[in-house]
């Protein structure tokens, strides 16, 4: 039995899969899980009237939904049956707290690299270790796909306009301070 | 034969309402109500036998961002709400949800009898130690020297301890969660909703608007040490020298669950409207 791997950007340990249903069920309960967070993001950013970090966000969950209907299409599962995550949260999924609500779309790209870095470390990793060949060339194959996501999200960045230095500045803001 | 088809498997999703949360972005409840889903949907319950009540206060919405049944009541009385219906309904499952104002302040005193009572409800709160709602008001988790424009210099005044006032006063389930960890906290709350009896379980969520410097709790929770225990003695002492960022089960006890109701009535409604008949 292999043993226990550290998730890529974390500092939780997990056992990796054994074989490539549960390699394949582990990926699409991350998928599913950062299509999630991101769709709430989006939510969240409708609600504080940010349109354009919204936006950016709810591309971001179409994304990950058919990153999540291709593991599924690939393993000919017809319903997304949910399955415990080694995780307290994915490598992919954004954190709660990482938003603003005066954010600028280059911080949402900033967010999303990052989180797309981290998923393919990780399915690199968990190539690098597992024993499975079946598990290795499907890893190989996730990590190559999030390499795309990756790239993409650096040339959406690249022509984000940078944010001014007082992007945060609210003039009738929730908080007063001295 | 049963034409009846087959149901689709029940996920966080089923649990969420359409409508979409009010909360600030950033804000540990989105994180909570993630978590609930989860943990409803572990669980397997049919979302029209949950109710969810909740008091007044930013967490205290959750409700109708839920598809289970919802009751959005009064300010501190949740608890009391929920004990009712929990009697009149013990067919349901009951969860309580609010933050650390509307729990310990204004609904204080529900509180130490909801726990004194043990009746079979999950109590979540969510505490940010602010009243988020109202602008900033120090609430009583507030730590003493938390200066604010609202409290300049801080209160000075000592924190109530939920958690040690949950077991001296009979809560049967006590853990404690954070809203970063949504699996985790999932885990939790599905271990709350099967403990039979009062389930109490705080889950530190950052008000990312009035406590920004909350965003560092990530680096300050932990997993708690220690192992569940049913000893009331031992689970006070571990209580007693907690510093408040301990994550897991607590407190998992085995008192006996409030009867829900007698086994004979003592009278009928037709009865009493007799006395009162022309």
């Amino acid at each position: 039995m292999n043993a226990a791997m550290q998730a890529a950007g974390t500092t939780i340990e997990y056992e990796p899969p054994r074989n490539l249903a549960e390699f394949m069920s582990l990926a699409l309960a991350m998928e599913s899980e950062a299509a999630q967070r991101y769709a709430e993001l989006a939510d969240a950013m409708e609600m504080a009237n940010n349109v354009e970090v919204a936006e950016l966000f709810r591309r971001m969950a179409n994304i990950e939904t058919g990153h999540a209907r291709a593991v599924m299409a690939q393993m000919h599962w017809r319903e997304y049956v949910p399955r415990g995550s080694p995780f307290s949260e994915g490598p992919e999924t954004p954190g709660e707290d990482a938003v603003h609500y005066l954010m600028q779309p280059y911080h949402a790209l900033e967010l999303a690299l990052a989180c797309e870095e981290r998923a393919e470390r990780f399915y690199a990793d968990l190539a690098a270790a597992v024993e499975d060949a079946e598990v290795r060339e499907a890893a190989r194959g996730l990590e190559a796909e999030e390499r795309e996501h990756v790239a993409l999200v650096r040339a959406w960045l690249a022509r984000a306009e940078k944010p001014a230095e007082n992007w945060a500045d609210d003039p009738d803001p929730p908080r007063y301070v001295d | 034969m049963n034409d009846v088809a087959p149901c689709a498997p029940r996920t966080a999703q089923t649990y969420k309402s359409a409508y979409k949360p009010i909360w600030c972005p950033g804000c540990g409840d989105y994180s909570v109500l993630s978590s609930v889903t989860k943990a409803l949907a572990m669980l397997d319950l049919p979302p029209e036998d949950v109710v969810v009540v909740s008091g007044i206060g930013c967490s205290s919405r959750i409700p109708a961002y839920t598809n289970c049944y919802g009751f959005h009541g009064v300010h501190g009385r949740s608890l009391a709400a929920a004990t009712g219906l929990k009697v009149a309904r013990p067919d349901l499952t009951v969860l309580v949800a609010g933050g650390d104002g509307d729990g310990y302040s204004i609904g204080g005193n529900h509180f130490l009898h909801a726990c004194r009572r043990n009746v079979d409800l999950t109590y979540i709160v969510m505490d940010n130690h602010v009243y988020g709602m109202t602008k900033g008001q120090p609430s009583p988790t507030t730590e003493p020297d938390w200066d604010s424009k609202l409290s300049p210099g801080g209160t000075k005044l000592r924190v109530f301890h939920p958690l040690v006032v949950a077991l001296a006063s009979g809560a049967n389930f006590i853990a404690r969660a954070f809203s970063g960890d949504p699996n985790g906290t999932a885990d939790i709350l599905a271990q709350a909703i099967r403990h039979p009896g009062f389930s109490f379980v705080e889950i530190l969520s950052p008000c990312v608007t009035f406590r920004p410097e909350q965003r560092e709790w990530k680096t300050q929770v932990r997993p708690a040490p220690v192992e569940p225990t049913t000893d009331a003695s031992r689970a006070a002492r571990r209580l007693m020298t907690d510093d408040g960022f301990n994550i897991g089960v607590l407190y998992a006890g085995d008192r006996p669950v409030c009867p829900l109701a007698p086994a004979e009535p003592r009278s009928r409604v037709e009865d009493l409207e007799a006395e009162f008949a022309l």
